[in-house]
């Protein structure tokens, strides 16, 4: 049986771990290769590296992360940021990654995911949607954030679920969904908008902000009928670790690998 | 001496690195001569079956491995597209595929409303259907990394060694004759347990 998976995600900035995390025993906390190698003995299912800088001159040192990482785990690996050409992806995958996220380009172009897909296979390809809530005075709903919503980002016209559901048409193998209202907050995931999502395609979606605590993660995947949960901080501060994580979704009848 | 064939499908490095944990020296190659010597070889790869079997024969590579697996007997794994390409046939492009194995590589088929996602992608148990010596030593529960939207189908019945269970039963590895192999999974992917695999692979050619 296919096991629902727990992704830990680390946002990298200029070769280095931002964000703080606070691994016990850690030489090095802002290592991203480190912190790597504490999720492959948590048995963590996969991982993200998320370049928030993601500028131009960044390039080489996410390369070289994704390299050294690649070389100390056996695990399958996510790079997302400023991903914006094929030649970008071709030179990820050959640094290790098994998959790259790709936003802005894909809404800018959505022929660049069909492109992609085809170039690399459906696989490698994740489509990251970043959605945001719009307020009811201005007709409630959501539309998707494009430029890296974390810090703001920029709205566009279109709305989420009819965006994956064009990403799914164009070849793309994953919807990653971050819900922007949740991220950060720690109150859980948008299980309203997960469920929707998972509910139009049939692509695998990873669902993503606001995860506090292992329920969290349990109604992302058992409400929101997600196929894979994505969470930060509360991996990266030992409130909880990946094992904890499964045995909890496991007691709750949801199928985990150990 | 195992070399892995580089015929301009996907991430070779992923797999180089995973032998090299598993304690076996490999090269990465396409050079006949390389293929000629070689105790093994390793046909792995992800992307599309008709552009791998174009690769193949453009290199001029589809009757070197032929003789070198049919005749020579050398132990050969394919993984995820290499394993599919050991089938007659692969539904996407409609290509015509090395055959070792007989059977049909096809998409996943999944009523609308079963909510079964393609690809099949993330952690799945397998069930053995037959011993080898590729699964020495390695928990009969343990879990293994799929990414695939393609699986094989109907090849000769004692080819099946592994199955899975992912809206449908589907043949999860296979090997024929003791030294062909192929696994729908991720070995280099599969933290320790995919490491062994490889190890075992390696031992075997070491037998030869």
């Amino acid at each position: 049986m296919l096991a629902k998976r727990i992704i830990p995600c680390l946002d990298v900035a200029d070769g280095r771990v931002v964000k703080g995390v606070k691994f016990l025993g850690l030489r090095d906390a802002g290592d991203p290769v480190e912190i790597a190698k504490r999720y492959d003995e948590e048995r963590a299912d996969e991982l993200v590296f998320l370049d928030i800088r993601a500028s131009t001159d960044n390039r080489d040192t996410m390369l070289d992360v994704v390299r050294r990482t690649a070389e100390q785990v056996f695990m399958p690996l996510c790079v997302g940021g400023g991903i914006r050409t094929i030649e970008d992806i071709r030179k990820m995958l050959n640094a290790g990654a098994d998959k790259v996220s790709v936003n802005t380009p894909a809404i800018e172009n959505p022929e660049f995911i069909t492109r992609a897909a085809g170039r690399f296979g459906a696989q490698c390809i994740v489509v990251a949607i970043d959605a945001k809530k719009r307020p009811p005075e201005e007709g409630g709903g959501y539309y998707v954030k494009s430029h890296g919503g974390r810090d703001g980002g920029r709205a566009t016209e279109l709305e989420p679920v009819e965006w994956a559901i064009e990403a799914e048409r164009r070849g793309a193998g994953e919807i990653l969904l971050t819900c922007m209202d949740c991220d950060g907050t720690k109150d859980g995931y948008d299980i309203e908008l997960t469920r929707k999502i998972a509910d139009s395609v049939s692509i695998p979606v990873i669902a993503s902000g606001g995860a506090g605590n292992l329920d969290h993660l349990r109604a992302a995947l058992q409400e929101g009928g997600a196929d894979a949960a994505l969470a930060a901080s509360i991996f990266h501060f030992q409130e909880t670790t990946i094992r904890e994580a499964k045995e909890y979704l496991a007691a709750h009848g949801v199928p985990v690998r150990f | 001496m195992i070399v892995v064939l580089d015929y301009g499908m996907g991430n070779l490095d992923s797999v180089v690195r995973a032998f090299g944990k598993a304690g076996a020296v490999v090269k990465v190659s396409s050079d006949p001569a390389d293929i000629t010597a070689a105790s093994g070889i390793v046909l792995p790869g992800v992307g599309a079956y008709a552009e791998a079997m174009r690769n193949l024969r453009g290199r001029g590579l589809v009757e070197l491995l032929n003789h070198r697996v049919l005749d020579g007997q050398v132990p050969v794994l394919g993984i995820c597209l290499g394993f599919q390409l050991m089938t007659s046939h692969g539904e996407e492009g409609d290509a015509e595929g090395l055959g070792w194995l007989g059977g049909t590589t096809r998409r996943f088929r999944f009523a609308a409303d079963s909510g079964v996602k393609i690809p099949h992608m993330g952690w799945n148990d397998l069930q053995r259907e037959a011993e080898s010596p590729i699964f020495e030593g390695i928990d009969p529960r343990a879990c293994f990394y799929f990414a695939h939207s393609y699986h094989v189908t109907d090849p000769v019945p004692e080819a099946a060694l592994t199955t899975s269970v992912y809206g449908d039963t589907f043949i999860s590895s296979a090997s024929l004759n003791g030294h062909i192999f192929g696994t729908q999974f991720h070995p280099e992917k599969s933290y320790e347990n995919g490491i062994r695999l490889l190890a075992n692979f390696a031992r075997r050619t070491a037998h030869e």
